[in-house]
């Protein structure tokens, strides 16, 4: 297990370098997530629904669409001198290469949602700093669940032609119930209700990341292999 | 035997890549595998990395995936990371003791000729020089059984020279070494055993006797008979 994980990490830390040089896949999604979020919030019209309504599935859409860019990605840079072969040559498990894949594509959304979190909030003036904790731990129970079918969906559709649009129409359907389960626990908290108002749905997105977290790393290897 | 395949079968439709292949190959012998385009050579090799899994027949490299070292068609290198990264990277996935790893990559840029490159992300180096790079991601950790896919493609002929005289080393020191490729004069003074390989089949094979024109005009006469 030690040696799966050391694996796992140094697959995550090369994904993070080569991210850091080339730069290209991260600020597209920044710049996508800003652009979202302003064209939705000078799109609507503030006397026909409260931005508090709006917020919830605007923040949800953007980070999902945003997340799709770093999906894509993630096995795309292996396909530069066809280094996915080098790495299913090496000694290293699947599970080390889903999980290094997955922490990168975590660290990678997560550096998008601290950005677009912050706008989000002075766009569209909603209060976040009484749920702020809570609404983290929804925002990264979602992402765990979300970029943990994605990773694997990434894997799937690397070989196919047309990947990038494959991604998202396999994907969706799968995120529909960590989707709607965030989009009802973000409405609540900016509603300023109770904590414990959400917290059946905490226990949801828990489980959704446990089982699809599981049901990935065991189908991964049949995915990446000829 | 550091390698041993027994009756490897594989097809891609109707076309047969390998019927009925097997042989055996010690430590410190070279076996070149020559046939035309399309023979199923490439195939061969990727059924020994374990990249394919033959539809009959088996094939086992002692000392499993750590034991193998592959030079193919693409370097498996990333472009935005330094030659001397990608060597550390290689290592690292491939259980380098780190106390040894930074010198073993030092020693191995020296041995390919790449020590004043070390430092240049790949992207920015020639076919030839990628080439050599890829020969040193091969062999930086020391595998024991070598299996090239026309390795010699883009090396000048100094380069081409040097990468002989590294394979005869590695040979000399009990390595084994499977080499594919079409050119009998490039692959035959390297070879300990010659296998000619027509539409799947080693229509030919044994130790190697006579000189490259006599091995190049009896895989002429294999190729044209077979």
């Amino acid at each position: 297990m030690g040696e799966a994980l050391r694996d796992a990490w140094t697959i995550a830390r090369k994904d993070l370098r080569l991210e850091f040089r080339s730069r290209t896949a991260i600020l597209s999604a920044l710049v996508f997530t800003v652009l979202v979020l302003l064209v939705l919030n000078f799109g609507r019209d503030p006397t026909a629904v409260a931005a508090r309504d709006l917020a919830p599935g605007i923040l949800w859409v953007t980070f999902t669409f945003a997340a799709m860019l770093a999906l894509n990605r993630a096995f795309q840079l292996e396909l530069e001198n066809q280094a996915l072969d080098g790495l299913l040559l090496a000694p290293v498990s699947a599970t080390s290469l889903y999980w290094g894949k997955l922490i990168a594509n975590l660290a990678f959304v997560a550096v998008v949602e601290a950005v677009g979190l912050p706008v989000f909030v002075l766009l569209f003036n909603v209060p976040v700093a009484h749920a702020l904790l809570p609404l983290l731990g929804v925002i990264a129970l979602a992402t765990v669940g979300f970029v943990a079918v994605g990773t694997l969906f990434s894997a799937m559709v690397i070989r196919t032609r047309f990947a990038e649009l494959m991604l998202p129409v396999l994907l969706l359907p799968f995120l529909i119930p960590p989707l709607i389960g965030a989009v009802q626990a973000t409405a609540r908290l900016l509603a300023a209700r109770p904590v414990s108002e959400v917290s059946g749905v905490l226990r949801l997105l828990a489980a959704y990341d446990i089982v699809f977290v599981l049901l990935a790393t065991l189908l991964f290897p049949h995915t990446v292999r000829e | 035997m550091l390698l041993r395949a027994e009756g490897l079968r594989h097809a891609f439709g109707p076309i047969r890549a390998l019927d009925d292949i097997s042989f055996t190959l010690a430590a410190g012998r070279t076996l070149a595998v020559f046939g035309p385009n399309g023979a199923g050579k490439t195939t061969l090799l990727r059924v020994l990395a374990g990249l394919i899994r033959p539809q009959a027949g088996s094939a086992r490299v002692e000392g499993g995936p750590r034991a193998i070292g592959w030079i193919g068609h693409q370097s498996h290198l990333y472009g935005h990371l330094t030659v001397r990264e990608n060597l550390a990277f290689w290592a690292e996935l491939y259980h380098v003791p780190p106390a040894g790893r930074r010198s073993r990559v030092t020693e191995v840029l020296e041995r390919v000729g790449l020590a004043d490159r070390a430092d240049q992300p790949v992207r920015v180096l020639s076919r030839g020089l990628t080439q050599r790079a890829a020969i040193g991601r091969a062999i930086v950790h020391d595998p024991r059984v070598l299996l090239l896919d026309e390795p010699f493609t883009g090396l000048d002929l100094a380069a081409a020279a040097q990468f002989r005289h590294l394979l005869a080393e590695l040979g000399a020191s009990g390595r084994a070494a499977v080499l594919a490729t079409h050119n009998v004069e490039e692959g035959a003074e390297l070879a300990s055993d010659l296998a000619f390989q027509v539409r799947g089949r080693f229509v030919w094979s044994g130790p190697r006797s006579g000189t490259t024109a006599e091995i190049a005009a009896a895989y002429r006469r294999a190729v044209a008979g077979g």
